[in-house]
């Protein structure tokens, strides 16, 4: 646990991205292959179940450290950080062990779960006795569940495929699903990570390995510069943006699997796809969308028929624990096949995008299989006129695939070409993918409560809840009236104007914005519940979502997708906020 | 029987005595318990403060109307007996002691319990009312023992140069600055300071307080030792252009009791940060309450709320004052005032 913590107070201390990967590849040097397997396992985002819950560590805690529950919630509003704040309150009187990370999950985090609740507490008071105080913040968010630090899983493998030798790429391919919590990280797990094989074939080890995703970058530029920057249109395969769950599936002797991109298997959420895939050739992977398919009669000539569900309708059914039957017909789903990247068990992602579609098509004519239809135009300009009717089509823009271009791994920062000439071009960020995504939809509103933000925005007010006028106010008079009454805590009357919350958000703004607000906050603060505070509303936000839904859990009847703060709005009075009616005309685009 | 110190807009108030003390808006006459801006503050007609304070006081303040008192020293001022007493903030720091028609008050200042070479060691001093400090009254504040610490920060410096890097500690000004020092271990490599710490270590050193010897960065002669050197500096500096000798990889650190969370550390965007505080951590704050005797207790600057809970829930009378010192923001310590 030692080396694991000191690993991750390095981790902690630093942003630069080099430091991290050497600090990764000292420990991985050093620590048995035992413990590592767990670290990788815990810094690539896995996460055991929960086996004690927070609160209960907490009351613990509060026990060994004789102190009142509500002096621990002051703690905790400064720390931000329910582990920390514990790690901080013990008393530091133990007497200090040097058990590995392996045995330290294995033989006494993993037991934990079932015990008698007094058992439970009997055994964590004793290992918190034994931990200085980054040890114990780390125990607690292991057993707690909510362990996180600042490297992605991408950092890991590159620090994995320095240490091995192995390409990152095939340390990725073959560290998915590792963390999805279906087999336990062992010895044989690690070595499997990191062992060399020469061929570039699939070996009996990696059999259900799916391939890591290739990931879209945002395209931010105006369709003009299109020509230049990304050259004329016939170099590109332009496709919808679909929204669903993107997924793979691996086909491999006889059997079936089916990968989220979150590395979950999830062949058995969706036995359509399961049964789908069963009539693939061995050695097959696919790369595409799982979603929900309205079969609808077309209006305009095309490929398909029918049309996306609201990503909504998916979400639904991700939910559901047993598929019944009355499910499987409300919310049937389908694959929509983007890409080939294994046939006849070779590996051939870094064939050109164009030849790898071509092949795509061809295996999949005459299936059920959708496979992503292509759009063209012959300029850049089309695209973009184009692209204003996602909304209706229920999609979200546009992807870019240059068709000369490889299928790379994660969100890498250059794409590979296999035509070009490695001394030329042969990297280049136009070999990426390119999702050029429609502007989100925006509502200007107030914000009227706030919270504290967690990690690095511990103590600073960041989670932000806003708020739409019920209907236009008369004037400013009128809107000043009602921001009065909230300060002089009146409640809202039914029939009047009144301010209705409909959405939090707690990105998009800088560092230095965050500022800005937070002391805006402090000085409006009218009452504060617990962490959250109301404010007398005084700020206008710009607010972007993606989607938006009705929905009975809001008390404004409504559910916004992927809201974020795309600016303050310093210039906007308050009464020109937007209103609910303004929401019940987006419902409808 | 009357309170020895109330709350006016000025600052904290001796009515019998009809002095204040460490007030925010000038006055006629103040008693200063210490030597950091928001406590020391321009434009009062008379200062009284601890004799070992009046070099950084001047220092900071210049010509001052400026009595003092040897620690323990008595003097009698319109009826009141007042004496000052060690406080362990920083160099000069004192509690002030004020006893009048039979009541004995103390109001603590800033204070600190842990050992410190650069400053005499605080002293309990027996009270009925006791005004205390409360920067980090939370159970979550603890310190390290200080030789930890500083084997941390030499760890660190010594890791620096190895890989040829400066190692730029930032840090208040005043007593943080002369503490580091003191602890440091000068043979690692040369040690620089930012020439607003340099007129307080010579403050310290004519106060007979034992520092390393430091330099300027333009008494530098071999470019050669800037990556070597461990550069103190406050917070303002670390932002500022006059970085920029020292190297784009520059390790930088702040010592502070808020470096105790990793949120606040995380913000500040420093490489390291060293819990290093010149104020009493939770159980410090708790001792010294105790060691007064006092039966009531009003507290000032930070955890203000909480503590007067929890010293209720012990059953003492327990009250808070507002007063406009820094301390109770993590700001306050970030953006320490420059000295002149």
């Amino acid at each position: 646990m030692k080396r694991f913590a000191r690993l991750f107070a390095e981790l902690d201390a630093t942003t630069s991205t080099n430091a991290k990967v050497e600090a990764l590849q000292r420990y991985f040097e050093q620590a048995p292959a035992r413990d590592a397997a767990w670290a990788v396992y815990f810094l690539s985002g896995g996460k055991p179940r929960q086996v004690v819950s927070m609160s209960t560590l907490a009351m613990l805690a509060c026990e060994v450290a004789a102190i009142q529950p509500w002096l621990f919630d002051e703690c905790y509003q400064a720390v931000g950080d329910l582990a920390e704040t514990i790690a901080h309150i013990l008393p530091l009187d133990g007497e200090p062990s040097d058990i590995g990370l392996a045995q330290w999950v294995e033989e006494r985090l993993l037991p934990l779960r079932g015990l008698p609740e007094q058992e439970i507490a009997a055994r964590v008071k004793s290992y918190w006795r034994e931990l200085d105080a980054q040890e114990r913040f780390l125990l607690t968010k292991l057993v707690g569940g909510g362990f996180r630090v600042g490297v992605s899983k991408l950092l890991v493998q590159r620090a994995l495929a320095v240490h091995s030798g192995v390409d990152a790429k095939r340390v990725a391919q073959r560290m998915m699903g590792y963390t999805d919590g279906k087999v336990l990280p062992s010895l044989e797990r690690f070595e499997a990570l990191v062992a060399k094989h020469d061929d570039n074939a699939p070996s009996p080890q990696d059999e259900g390995q799916p391939y890591p995703f290739f990931l879209a970058h945002q395209l931010d530029a105006p369709p003009e510069v299109f020509a230049s920057k990304l050259g004329p249109v016939s170099d590109w395969q332009v496709e919808w943006k679909y929204d669903g769950i993107r997924g793979q599936i691996v086909k491999r002797a006889g059997k079936v699997w089916v990968w989220s991109r979150g590395e979950e298997l999830v062949t058995e959420r969706f036995p359509e796809i399961e049964a789908l895939a069963r009539t693939l050739p061995d050695g097959t992977v696919l790369d595409g969308e799982i979603m929900v398919w309205l079969d609808e009669p077309v209006d305009t000539p095309g490929a398909l028929i029918g049309r996306p569900a609201p990503f909504s309708l998916l979400q639904q059914r991700i939910g559901r624990k047993t598929l019944s039957k009355k499910v499987l017909a409300q919310a049937p789903v389908t694959f929509m096949a983007y890409d080939l990247l294994e046939q006849d068990g070779r590996d051939i992602r870094s064939l050109p995008q164009g030849e790898r579609r071509a092949r795509l098509e061809q295996l999949l004519a005459g299936t059920s299989f959708k496979v992503s239809p292509i759009e063209s135009h012959s300029t850049w300009l089309a695209f973009a006129a184009q692209r204003e009717k996602s909304r209706e089509r229920g999609v979200e823009g546009f992807m870019l695939k240059h068709l000369a271009s490889a299928y790379g791994t994660g969100r890498e920062k250059r794409g590979q070409s296999p035509n070009s000439p490695a001394s030329t071009l042969g990297s280049d960020p136009i070999f990426l993918w390119w999702k050029w995504k429609i502007e989100p939809m925006t509502i200007d509103c107030v914000l009227v409560y706030a919270q504290a933000g967690h990690g690095r925005r511990a103590s600073v007010y960041t989670d932000y809840t806003f708020a739409v006028w019920n209907r236009p106010p008369r004037d400013k008079h009128e809107a000043d009236a009602v921001v009065d009454a909230i300060e002089k805590r009146e409640p809202p009357r039914p029939d009047e104007l009144q301010l209705v919350a409909f959405a939090k958000a707690y990105s998009g703004l800088t560092d230095e914005e965050f500022r800005q607000v937070d002391g805006i906050i402090r000085k409006t603060t009218i009452e504060k519940f617990g962490p959250v505070r109301s404010v007398r509303p005084s700020l206008v936000f710009e607010l972007g979502f993606e989607g938006i839904n009705r929905s009975s859990r809001h008390k404004s009847g409504i559910a916004v997708r992927f809201p974020r703060m795309l600016r303050i709005r310093f210039d906007k009075p308050l009464h020109e906020a937007n209103t609910l009616q303004d929401l019940e005309a987006l419902l409808k685009l | 029987m009357a309170d020895l110190v109330v709350q006016r807009p000025e600052g904290l108030y001796c009515p019998p005595g009809d002095f204040y003390i460490d007030p925010w808006r000038p006055v006629a006459r103040a008693v200063i318990t210490h030597a950091h801006s928001d406590h020391a503050r321009f434009g009062h007609g008379h200062y009284l403060a601890a004799q070992q304070a009046e070099g950084v006081l001047r220092t900071r303040l210049g010509d001052i109307d400026l009595q003092t008192l040897a620690y323990g020293e008595r003097i009698v001022h319109n009826g009141v007996d007042v004496s000052l007493h060690p406080a362990g903030h920083v160099l000069g720091s004192a509690q002030v002691r004020l006893e009048h028609a039979g009541a004995v008050w103390v109001a603590s200042g800033d204070y600190k319990v842990a050992p410190d070479k650069t400053c005499t060691a605080f002293e309990p001093v027996k009270c009925d009312v006791f005004i205390t400090e409360s920067t980090f009254g939370l159970p979550i504040y603890r310190w390290c023992p200080d030789d930890e610490i500083f084997a941390d920060i030499n760890g660190w410096w010594g890791r620096n140069v190895v890989a040829g890097r400066a190692s730029v500690l930032t840090c208040y000004s005043f007593g943080k600055a002369q503490r580091v020092l003191s602890g440091v271990d000068p043979s690692i490599g040369p040690i620089i300071v930012h020439g607003a710490v340099e007129p307080l270590n010579r403050a310290y050193r004519a106060a007979g307080v034992e520092l390393p010897p430091t330099q300027m960065v333009v008494d530098v002669k071999d470019k050669a030792d800037l990556k070597r050197a461990l550069v103190i500096c406050p917070p303002s500096a670390a932002a500022s252009p006059w970085m920029r000798r020292f190297g784009a990889d520059a390790q930088t650190a702040f010592a502070s009791g808020w470096m105790q969370l990793r949120g606040a550390r995380r913000r500040g965007g420093y490489d390291r940060g060293f819990v290093l505080s010149d104020h009493a951590d939770w159980p410090g704050l708790l001792g010294a309450i105790g060691a007064t005797g006092a039966q009531r207790i009003i507290v000032t600057h930070g955890s203000v709320p909480v503590m007067v809970r929890y010293l209720t829930e012990q059953g003492l009378q327990a009250e808070g004052f507002d007063t406009e010192y820094g301390g109770d923001v993590v700001e306050a310590d970030v953006q320490a005032p420059d000295a002149a």
